[in-house]
Protein backbone atom coordinates (compact mmCIF):
# COMPACT_ATOMS: atom_id res chain seq x y z
CA UNK A 1 0.00 0.00 0.00
CA UNK A 2 1.32 3.22 -1.00
CA UNK A 3 1.78 6.07 1.34
CA UNK A 4 -1.22 8.35 -0.27
CA UNK A 5 -3.29 5.04 0.64
CA UNK A 6 -2.53 5.15 4.29
CA UNK A 7 -2.59 8.98 4.67
CA UNK A 8 -6.14 8.97 2.93
CA UNK A 9 -7.54 6.23 5.23
CA UNK A 10 -5.62 8.54 8.12
CA UNK A 11 -7.83 11.14 7.13
CA UNK A 12 -11.17 8.85 6.53
CA UNK A 13 -10.64 7.21 10.21
CA UNK A 14 -10.12 10.98 11.65
CA UNK A 15 -13.14 12.01 9.39
CA UNK A 16 -15.57 8.83 10.78
CA UNK A 17 -15.23 9.88 14.53
CA UNK A 18 -17.07 13.32 13.89
CA UNK A 19 -20.62 11.66 14.72
CA UNK A 20 -23.20 12.06 17.35
CA UNK A 21 -22.47 10.11 20.36
CA UNK A 22 -25.19 7.30 20.90
CA UNK A 23 -25.16 7.72 24.49
CA UNK A 24 -23.13 10.78 25.92
CA UNK A 25 -22.61 9.97 29.58
CA UNK A 26 -21.02 6.41 28.13
CA UNK A 27 -18.64 8.20 25.81
CA UNK A 28 -17.79 10.45 29.27
CA UNK A 29 -16.88 7.58 31.23
CA UNK A 30 -14.76 5.93 28.35
CA UNK A 31 -13.27 9.49 27.87
CA UNK A 32 -12.64 9.54 31.67
CA UNK A 33 -10.86 6.04 31.56
CA UNK A 34 -8.61 7.13 28.80
CA UNK A 35 -7.59 9.84 30.96
CA UNK A 36 -6.55 7.66 33.59
CA UNK A 37 -4.81 5.09 31.70
CA UNK A 38 -3.00 7.69 29.94
CA UNK A 39 -2.32 10.40 32.51
CA UNK A 40 -1.96 8.22 35.23
CA UNK A 41 -0.70 5.31 33.92
CA UNK A 42 2.53 7.06 32.15
CA UNK A 43 2.74 9.20 35.49
CA UNK A 44 5.65 7.32 36.82
CA UNK A 45 7.60 7.07 33.91
CA UNK A 46 7.44 10.46 33.03
CA UNK A 47 8.66 11.50 36.55
CA UNK A 48 11.62 9.20 36.76
CA UNK A 49 12.81 10.52 32.89
CA UNK A 50 12.31 13.65 33.89
CA UNK A 51 14.14 13.73 36.72
CA UNK A 52 17.27 11.76 35.76
CA UNK A 53 16.78 14.29 32.58
CA UNK A 54 17.20 17.76 34.37
CA UNK A 55 19.88 15.85 36.82
CA UNK A 56 21.86 14.93 33.50
CA UNK A 57 21.47 17.94 31.87
CA UNK A 58 22.53 20.50 34.68
CA UNK A 59 25.45 17.93 35.23
CA UNK A 60 26.78 18.17 31.36
CA UNK A 61 25.89 21.88 30.73
CA UNK A 62 28.34 22.75 34.05
CA UNK A 63 31.29 20.90 32.30
CA UNK A 64 30.44 22.37 28.99
CA UNK A 65 30.67 25.54 30.78
CA UNK A 66 33.89 26.00 32.21
CA UNK A 67 34.46 29.67 31.66
CA UNK A 68 35.14 31.28 35.20
CA UNK A 69 33.88 34.53 32.82
CA UNK A 70 30.47 33.12 32.58
CA UNK A 71 28.40 33.28 35.78
CA UNK A 72 27.23 29.68 37.45
CA UNK A 73 23.62 30.57 37.10
CA UNK A 74 23.83 31.04 33.32
CA UNK A 75 23.52 26.47 33.66
CA UNK A 76 20.17 27.04 34.93
CA UNK A 77 19.01 29.45 32.18
CA UNK A 78 20.43 26.59 29.51
CA UNK A 79 18.70 24.14 31.82
CA UNK A 80 15.23 25.73 32.02
CA UNK A 81 15.54 27.24 28.13
CA UNK A 82 16.74 23.67 26.74
CA UNK A 83 14.16 21.68 29.12
CA UNK A 84 10.96 24.12 28.07
CA UNK A 85 11.81 24.23 24.06
CA UNK A 86 13.18 20.99 23.57
CA UNK A 87 13.82 18.32 26.16
CA UNK A 88 10.56 17.44 27.94
CA UNK A 89 8.01 18.23 24.80
CA UNK A 90 9.91 15.74 22.57
CA UNK A 91 11.55 13.49 24.83
CA UNK A 92 8.68 12.93 26.75
CA UNK A 93 6.30 12.74 23.28
CA UNK A 94 9.01 9.92 22.35
CA UNK A 95 8.33 7.68 25.32
CA UNK A 96 4.73 8.16 25.43
CA UNK A 97 4.56 6.89 21.75
CA UNK A 98 6.34 3.85 23.16
CA UNK A 99 4.65 3.31 26.36
CA UNK A 100 0.63 5.12 25.17
CA UNK A 101 1.19 4.41 21.77
CA UNK A 102 2.07 0.58 21.90
CA UNK A 103 -1.12 0.05 23.89
CA UNK A 104 -3.04 1.97 22.02
CA UNK A 105 -2.25 0.32 18.73
CA UNK A 106 -2.44 -3.24 20.60
CA UNK A 107 -5.34 -2.25 22.41
CA UNK A 108 -7.29 -1.71 19.21
CA UNK A 109 -5.88 -4.15 17.45
CA UNK A 110 -6.95 -6.93 19.88
CA UNK A 111 -10.43 -5.98 19.95
CA UNK A 112 -10.75 -6.00 15.63
CA UNK A 113 -8.87 -9.47 15.89
CA UNK A 114 -11.37 -10.50 18.48
CA UNK A 115 -14.56 -9.18 16.33
CA UNK A 116 -15.03 -6.95 19.65
CA UNK A 117 -15.36 -4.23 17.14
CA UNK A 118 -17.17 -6.05 14.58
CA UNK A 119 -19.71 -6.44 17.99
CA UNK A 120 -19.80 -2.94 18.34
CA UNK A 121 -20.61 -2.52 15.24
CA UNK A 122 -23.41 -4.68 14.93
CA UNK A 123 -24.86 -3.25 17.92
CA UNK A 124 -25.34 0.24 15.59
CA UNK A 125 -22.16 2.18 17.81
CA UNK A 126 -19.99 4.41 15.97
CA UNK A 127 -17.19 2.52 16.45
CA UNK A 128 -14.68 5.31 15.33
CA UNK A 129 -16.08 7.44 17.79
CA UNK A 130 -16.68 5.57 20.59
CA UNK A 131 -13.55 4.13 20.40
CA UNK A 132 -10.88 6.81 18.61
CA UNK A 133 -12.12 9.75 19.85
CA UNK A 134 -11.83 9.49 23.60
CA UNK A 135 -8.48 8.39 23.22
CA UNK A 136 -7.48 11.38 20.86
CA UNK A 137 -9.33 13.63 23.47
CA UNK A 138 -7.62 12.31 26.85
CA UNK A 139 -4.39 12.80 24.81
CA UNK A 140 -4.77 16.01 24.11
CA UNK A 141 -5.61 16.61 27.91
CA UNK A 142 -3.34 14.32 29.28
CA UNK A 143 -0.16 14.60 27.25
CA UNK A 144 0.37 18.81 28.17
CA UNK A 145 0.22 18.16 31.25
CA UNK A 146 2.66 15.59 31.62
CA UNK A 147 5.10 17.58 30.04
CA UNK A 148 4.38 20.56 32.30
CA UNK A 149 5.04 17.94 35.08
CA UNK A 150 7.99 17.10 33.47
CA UNK A 151 9.14 19.92 32.95
CA UNK A 152 8.89 21.48 36.59
CA UNK A 153 10.50 17.73 38.04
CA UNK A 154 13.30 18.13 35.38
CA UNK A 155 13.95 21.68 36.72
CA UNK A 156 13.81 20.47 40.02
CA UNK A 157 15.87 17.38 39.84
CA UNK A 158 18.65 19.25 37.76
CA UNK A 159 18.85 22.05 40.99
CA UNK A 160 19.22 18.96 43.50
CA UNK A 161 21.88 16.88 41.59
CA UNK A 162 23.75 20.20 40.89
CA UNK A 163 24.00 21.20 44.69
CA UNK A 164 24.92 17.36 45.41
CA UNK A 165 27.41 17.04 42.70
CA UNK A 166 28.65 20.73 43.70
CA UNK A 167 28.49 22.09 40.61
CA UNK A 168 25.89 25.20 41.33
CA UNK A 169 24.31 26.05 44.41
CA UNK A 170 20.58 26.37 44.81
CA UNK A 171 20.84 30.17 45.26
CA UNK A 172 22.68 30.49 41.89
CA UNK A 173 20.08 28.19 40.29
CA UNK A 174 16.83 29.85 41.45
CA UNK A 175 18.46 32.98 40.33
CA UNK A 176 19.18 31.75 36.97
CA UNK A 177 15.66 30.16 36.73
CA UNK A 178 14.35 33.68 36.65
CA UNK A 179 17.13 35.34 34.55
CA UNK A 180 15.85 36.51 31.06
CA UNK A 181 13.09 34.08 30.72
CA UNK A 182 10.77 34.44 27.82
CA UNK A 183 6.98 33.39 28.77
CA UNK A 184 6.71 32.87 24.34
CA UNK A 185 8.99 29.67 25.52
CA UNK A 186 5.87 27.99 27.70
CA UNK A 187 3.82 29.33 24.17
CA UNK A 188 6.48 26.72 22.48
CA UNK A 189 6.12 24.16 24.14
CA UNK A 190 2.79 23.63 24.98
CA UNK A 191 1.96 23.94 21.10
CA UNK A 192 4.48 21.18 20.87
CA UNK A 193 2.82 19.05 23.80
CA UNK A 194 -0.50 19.39 21.73
CA UNK A 195 0.67 18.69 18.28
CA UNK A 196 2.86 15.45 19.42
CA UNK A 197 -0.07 14.46 21.95
CA UNK A 198 -2.59 14.54 19.29
CA UNK A 199 0.30 12.69 16.21
CA UNK A 200 1.25 10.06 18.58
CA UNK A 201 -2.41 9.30 19.97
CA UNK A 202 -4.22 9.10 16.45
CA UNK A 203 -1.49 7.16 14.41
CA UNK A 204 -1.15 4.79 16.80
CA UNK A 205 -5.48 3.97 17.22
CA UNK A 206 -5.02 4.22 13.25
CA UNK A 207 -2.53 1.61 12.85
CA UNK A 208 -4.35 -0.46 16.05
CA UNK A 209 -7.44 0.06 14.29
CA UNK A 210 -6.82 -1.20 10.99
CA UNK A 211 -4.89 -4.82 11.96
CA UNK A 212 -5.66 -7.49 9.90
CA UNK A 213 -4.41 -11.09 10.17
CA UNK A 214 -3.46 -12.42 14.16
CA UNK A 215 -1.23 -12.12 17.11
CA UNK A 216 1.84 -11.81 14.86
CA UNK A 217 -0.07 -8.29 12.88
CA UNK A 218 -0.95 -7.12 16.52
CA UNK A 219 2.57 -6.96 17.10
CA UNK A 220 3.56 -5.18 14.03
CA UNK A 221 0.84 -2.76 13.76
CA UNK A 222 2.20 -1.81 17.48
CA UNK A 223 6.02 -1.39 16.49
CA UNK A 224 4.78 0.17 13.47
CA UNK A 225 2.84 3.03 15.24
CA UNK A 226 5.60 3.98 17.82
CA UNK A 227 8.18 3.89 14.73
CA UNK A 228 5.91 6.09 12.84
CA UNK A 229 4.79 8.42 15.22
CA UNK A 230 7.86 9.00 16.66
CA UNK A 231 9.21 9.69 13.49
CA UNK A 232 6.35 12.36 12.40
CA UNK A 233 7.01 13.60 16.11
CA UNK A 234 10.30 14.67 15.35
CA UNK A 235 9.46 16.29 12.09
CA UNK A 236 6.67 17.95 13.62
CA UNK A 237 9.01 19.24 16.22
CA UNK A 238 11.58 20.48 12.97
CA UNK A 239 8.98 21.94 11.37
CA UNK A 240 6.80 23.85 14.69
CA UNK A 241 10.32 24.79 15.82
CA UNK A 242 10.87 26.47 12.31
CA UNK A 243 7.63 28.47 12.28
CA UNK A 244 8.03 29.71 15.73
CA UNK A 245 11.17 30.16 16.80
CA UNK A 246 13.13 31.36 13.23
CA UNK A 247 13.86 35.01 14.04
CA UNK B 1 -38.09 -11.44 5.81
CA UNK B 2 -34.25 -11.35 4.99
CA UNK B 3 -33.44 -11.25 1.28
CA UNK B 4 -29.99 -11.19 -0.47
CA UNK B 5 -29.98 -11.05 -3.94
CA UNK B 6 -27.22 -11.71 -6.42
CA UNK B 7 -24.47 -10.91 -4.08
CA UNK B 8 -21.00 -10.89 -5.02
CA UNK B 9 -17.76 -10.56 -3.24
CA UNK B 10 -13.95 -10.37 -3.74
CA UNK B 11 -10.86 -9.71 -1.92
CA UNK B 12 -8.41 -8.70 -4.16
CA UNK B 13 -7.77 -11.16 -6.98
CA UNK B 14 -9.65 -13.66 -5.55
CA UNK B 15 -13.26 -13.84 -5.53
CA UNK B 16 -14.96 -15.71 -2.25
CA UNK B 17 -18.86 -15.22 -3.03
CA UNK B 18 -20.51 -15.75 -6.74
CA UNK B 19 -23.97 -14.59 -7.27
CA UNK B 20 -25.86 -15.69 -4.33
CA UNK B 21 -29.23 -14.85 -3.81
CA UNK B 22 -31.43 -16.30 -0.65
CA UNK B 23 -34.59 -15.60 1.47
CA UNK B 24 -34.59 -15.95 4.84
CA UNK B 25 -37.69 -17.38 6.65
CA UNK B 26 -38.94 -15.08 9.08
CA UNK B 27 -39.58 -16.38 12.89
CA UNK B 28 -37.59 -19.64 11.56
CA UNK B 29 -33.65 -21.13 12.48
CA UNK B 30 -32.01 -20.45 8.41
CA UNK B 31 -28.92 -22.11 8.54
CA UNK B 32 -25.86 -21.79 5.68
CA UNK B 33 -24.23 -24.30 6.00
CA UNK B 34 -20.75 -25.32 3.97
CA UNK B 35 -17.01 -26.57 4.57
CA UNK B 36 -14.67 -24.18 6.08
CA UNK B 37 -13.63 -21.54 3.45
CA UNK B 38 -16.94 -21.80 0.79
CA UNK B 39 -17.41 -18.44 1.94
CA UNK B 40 -20.14 -18.60 4.69
CA UNK B 41 -18.56 -16.28 7.19
CA UNK B 42 -18.38 -13.63 4.21
CA UNK B 43 -21.91 -14.11 2.95
CA UNK B 44 -23.05 -13.69 6.92
CA UNK B 45 -21.29 -10.34 7.17
CA UNK B 46 -22.23 -9.25 4.25
CA UNK B 47 -25.75 -10.13 5.01
CA UNK B 48 -25.24 -8.12 8.11
CA UNK B 49 -23.56 -5.36 7.02
CA UNK B 50 -19.54 -5.57 8.41
CA UNK B 51 -18.40 -6.03 4.74
CA UNK B 52 -20.00 -4.49 1.64
CA UNK B 53 -20.69 -6.60 -1.24
CA UNK B 54 -19.25 -5.53 -4.48
CA UNK B 55 -22.61 -5.97 -6.09
CA UNK B 56 -26.30 -6.97 -5.44
CA UNK B 57 -28.27 -5.88 -2.16
CA UNK B 58 -29.43 -7.10 1.03
CA UNK B 59 -33.03 -6.38 2.18
CA UNK B 60 -34.00 -6.23 5.31
CA UNK B 61 -38.36 -5.99 4.59
CA UNK B 62 -37.46 -4.67 1.50
CA UNK B 63 -34.71 -1.88 2.71
CA UNK B 64 -31.94 -2.66 1.26
CA UNK B 65 -29.06 -2.18 4.19
CA UNK B 66 -26.30 -1.10 1.94
CA UNK B 67 -28.07 2.21 0.12
CA UNK B 68 -29.61 3.48 4.13
CA UNK B 69 -28.65 6.17 5.53
CA UNK B 70 -26.05 6.37 8.17
CA UNK B 71 -28.97 7.03 10.61
CA UNK B 72 -31.36 4.65 9.33
CA UNK B 73 -28.61 1.57 9.40
CA UNK B 74 -27.65 2.34 12.76
CA UNK B 75 -31.26 1.85 13.68
CA UNK B 76 -31.40 -1.73 11.85
CA UNK B 77 -28.57 -2.78 13.59
CA UNK B 78 -29.98 -2.57 16.90
CA UNK B 79 -33.03 -4.85 15.84
CA UNK B 80 -29.21 -7.18 14.63
CA UNK B 81 -28.24 -9.16 17.42
CA UNK B 82 -25.25 -11.34 16.55
CA UNK B 83 -22.92 -13.88 18.43
CA UNK B 84 -19.85 -14.17 17.02
CA UNK B 85 -17.41 -17.63 16.45
CA UNK B 86 -15.13 -16.59 19.27
CA UNK B 87 -17.32 -15.05 21.05
CA UNK B 88 -16.01 -11.80 21.15
CA UNK B 89 -16.93 -10.56 24.62
CA UNK B 90 -15.52 -7.56 26.03
CA UNK B 91 -12.03 -8.76 28.18
CA UNK B 92 -12.01 -6.15 30.32
CA UNK B 93 -15.80 -6.15 31.41
CA UNK B 94 -17.65 -8.66 33.82
CA UNK B 95 -20.10 -11.19 32.14
CA UNK B 96 -22.77 -8.59 33.40
CA UNK B 97 -21.01 -5.85 32.28
CA UNK B 98 -20.71 -7.18 29.23
CA UNK B 99 -24.59 -7.78 28.71
CA UNK B 100 -25.17 -4.51 30.14
CA UNK B 101 -23.38 -2.45 28.06
CA UNK B 102 -25.61 -2.52 24.49
CA UNK B 103 -28.52 -1.15 27.51
CA UNK B 104 -26.68 2.03 28.77
CA UNK B 105 -25.46 2.64 25.54
CA UNK B 106 -28.95 2.75 23.83
CA UNK B 107 -31.33 2.48 25.89
CA UNK B 108 -32.72 5.09 28.56
CA UNK B 109 -34.13 2.81 30.89
CA UNK B 110 -33.54 3.56 34.77
CA UNK B 111 -30.13 0.74 35.82
CA UNK B 112 -32.76 -1.05 38.23
CA UNK B 113 -34.60 -2.22 34.96
CA UNK B 114 -31.56 -2.88 33.07
CA UNK B 115 -29.85 -4.85 35.57
CA UNK B 116 -33.48 -7.04 36.19
CA UNK B 117 -33.34 -7.50 32.16
CA UNK B 118 -29.50 -8.91 31.98
CA UNK B 119 -30.45 -10.82 35.05
CA UNK B 120 -33.12 -12.25 33.16
CA UNK B 121 -31.55 -12.87 29.75
CA UNK B 122 -28.53 -14.72 32.15
CA UNK B 123 -31.45 -17.05 33.42
CA UNK B 124 -32.23 -17.67 29.95
CA UNK B 125 -29.26 -18.73 28.99
CA UNK B 126 -28.71 -21.43 32.16
CA UNK B 127 -26.10 -19.05 33.95
CA UNK B 128 -27.41 -17.34 36.75
CA UNK B 129 -24.92 -15.98 39.16
CA UNK B 130 -21.96 -15.32 36.51
CA UNK B 131 -22.30 -11.68 36.52
CA UNK B 132 -19.30 -10.97 38.41
CA UNK B 133 -17.54 -13.10 36.60
CA UNK B 134 -14.64 -12.33 34.07
CA UNK B 135 -14.27 -13.74 30.17
CA UNK B 136 -10.99 -15.27 30.92
CA UNK B 137 -12.58 -17.23 33.96
CA UNK B 138 -15.73 -18.80 31.85
CA UNK B 139 -15.19 -22.29 29.56
CA UNK B 140 -16.26 -22.00 25.99
CA UNK B 141 -19.74 -23.14 26.25
CA UNK B 142 -20.43 -20.36 28.85
CA UNK B 143 -18.48 -17.60 26.54
CA UNK B 144 -20.83 -18.65 23.89
CA UNK B 145 -24.28 -18.53 25.92
CA UNK B 146 -23.15 -14.94 27.48
CA UNK B 147 -22.43 -13.88 23.40
CA UNK B 148 -26.11 -14.78 23.04
CA UNK B 149 -27.21 -13.19 25.93
CA UNK B 150 -25.59 -10.06 24.69
CA UNK B 151 -27.08 -10.66 21.03
CA UNK B 152 -31.03 -10.68 22.57
CA UNK B 153 -30.63 -8.63 25.58
CA UNK B 154 -32.02 -5.67 23.07
CA UNK B 155 -35.05 -8.19 21.96
CA UNK B 156 -33.41 -7.96 18.43
CA UNK B 157 -36.13 -8.99 15.35
CA UNK B 158 -33.04 -11.04 13.76
CA UNK B 159 -30.12 -13.14 15.26
CA UNK B 160 -27.01 -14.41 13.58
CA UNK B 161 -24.75 -16.87 14.60
CA UNK B 162 -21.29 -17.67 13.44
CA UNK B 163 -20.20 -20.98 14.26
CA UNK B 164 -22.04 -21.01 17.67
CA UNK B 165 -20.96 -25.01 17.94
CA UNK B 166 -17.33 -24.40 17.16
CA UNK B 167 -14.93 -25.63 19.11
CA UNK B 168 -17.03 -27.15 21.94
CA UNK B 169 -17.98 -30.47 23.27
CA UNK B 170 -20.90 -32.53 21.84
CA UNK B 171 -22.74 -31.67 24.82
CA UNK B 172 -22.29 -28.35 24.67
CA UNK B 173 -23.12 -28.13 21.33
CA UNK B 174 -26.41 -29.81 21.90
CA UNK B 175 -26.98 -27.31 24.49
CA UNK B 176 -26.38 -24.08 22.36
CA UNK B 177 -28.50 -25.23 19.54
CA UNK B 178 -31.41 -26.37 22.18
CA UNK B 179 -31.04 -22.28 23.45
CA UNK B 180 -30.72 -21.04 19.68
CA UNK B 181 -34.13 -22.99 18.65
CA UNK B 182 -36.13 -21.99 22.00
CA UNK B 183 -34.87 -18.71 21.38
CA UNK B 184 -36.25 -18.22 17.80
CA UNK B 185 -39.75 -19.57 18.52
CA UNK B 186 -39.89 -17.77 21.89
CA UNK B 187 -39.46 -14.29 21.05
CA UNK B 188 -40.35 -15.11 16.63
CA UNK B 189 -36.60 -14.32 15.96
CA UNK B 190 -35.30 -14.58 12.40
CA UNK B 191 -32.49 -16.80 12.99
CA UNK B 192 -29.54 -17.10 10.48
CA UNK B 193 -26.80 -19.67 11.66
CA UNK B 194 -23.47 -20.34 10.14
CA UNK B 195 -22.19 -23.96 11.33
CA UNK B 196 -20.92 -27.58 9.75
CA UNK B 197 -21.70 -29.13 12.66
CA UNK B 198 -24.07 -31.78 11.27
CA UNK B 199 -26.52 -32.10 14.86
CA UNK B 200 -27.60 -28.29 13.94
CA UNK B 201 -28.65 -29.36 10.90
CA UNK B 202 -30.71 -31.93 11.65
CA UNK B 203 -31.65 -30.61 14.86
CA UNK B 204 -32.33 -26.96 14.08
CA UNK B 205 -32.39 -26.46 10.54
CA UNK B 206 -36.08 -25.21 9.78
CA UNK B 207 -34.61 -23.45 6.49
CA UNK B 208 -31.03 -24.75 4.97
CA UNK B 209 -28.27 -23.06 2.60
CA UNK B 210 -25.70 -25.18 1.60
CA UNK B 211 -22.75 -23.45 0.08
CA UNK B 212 -20.00 -24.75 -2.09
CA UNK B 213 -16.78 -22.47 -3.08
CA UNK B 214 -18.62 -19.45 -2.76
CA UNK B 215 -21.92 -20.90 -4.65
CA UNK B 216 -25.07 -21.80 -3.21
CA UNK B 217 -24.91 -25.06 -4.56
CA UNK B 218 -28.39 -26.00 -2.29
CA UNK B 219 -31.32 -25.07 -0.65
CA UNK B 220 -33.99 -26.86 1.24
CA UNK B 221 -35.17 -28.23 5.01
CA UNK B 222 -34.02 -31.08 6.94
CA UNK B 223 -36.05 -33.58 5.58
CA UNK B 224 -35.50 -32.81 2.22
CA UNK B 225 -31.76 -32.82 3.10
CA UNK B 226 -32.01 -36.97 3.51
CA UNK B 227 -33.27 -37.37 0.25
CA UNK B 228 -31.10 -35.47 -1.60
CA UNK B 229 -29.16 -36.82 -4.52
CA UNK B 230 -26.60 -33.57 -4.37
CA UNK B 231 -24.16 -35.45 -4.27
CA UNK B 232 -21.83 -32.83 -3.02
CA UNK B 233 -24.16 -32.06 -0.30
CA UNK B 234 -24.55 -35.62 0.22
CA UNK B 235 -20.75 -36.09 0.69
CA UNK B 236 -20.27 -33.32 2.80
CA UNK B 237 -22.95 -33.86 5.18
CA UNK B 238 -22.83 -37.35 6.00
CA UNK B 239 -19.30 -37.81 5.10
CA UNK B 240 -18.41 -41.45 7.54
CA UNK B 241 -19.75 -44.61 6.92
CA UNK B 242 -21.55 -44.10 10.76
CA UNK B 243 -23.44 -40.63 9.02
CA UNK B 244 -24.37 -42.83 6.18
CA UNK B 245 -25.89 -45.34 8.71
CA UNK B 246 -27.69 -42.93 10.25
CA UNK B 247 -28.92 -40.93 6.98
CA UNK B 248 -30.66 -44.30 5.86
CA UNK B 249 -32.06 -45.13 9.37
CA UNK B 250 -33.57 -41.44 9.28
CA UNK B 251 -34.74 -42.35 6.26
CA UNK B 252 -36.22 -45.15 6.74
CA UNK B 253 -37.86 -43.56 9.74
CA UNK B 254 -39.55 -40.92 7.41
CA UNK B 255 -40.91 -43.16 4.91
CA UNK B 256 -42.41 -45.35 7.53
CA UNK B 257 -44.29 -42.41 8.81
CA UNK B 258 -45.42 -41.64 5.21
Amino acid sequence: MSIFTHLGRYMLTLKGMFARPENPKMYWREFMHQCVEIGIGSLPIVLIISAFLGAVMTVQTSYQLVSNLIPKSTIAVVVRDSLLLELSPTVISVVLAGVVGSKIASELGNMRISEQIDALEIMGINTKTYLIAPKILASLITVPMLISLSIIVAIWGGRVVGDLAGVIDTDSYDRGLREEFIPFNVTVAMTKAFVFAFLLSSVSAFFGYHVRGGAFEIGRSSTRAVVVSCILILLADYVLTLLMLNP
Amino acid sequence: MITARNIKKSFGEKTVLFDISADFLPGKCNLIIGSSGSGKTVFQKCIVGLFTPDSGEVLYEDQNMHTMSTEERKKLRQEIGMLFQGSALFDSMTVEQNILFPLEMLTNEPQRKRLDRVNEVLEKVNLTGSNKKYPAELSGGMKKRVGIARAIVLNPRYLFCDEPNSGLDPQTSLLIDKLIKDITTEFNITTIVNTHDMNSVMEIGDHIIYMYQGYKEWEGNREEIIFSDNKRLNEFIFASEFLQDAKEQRMRDLRSKG
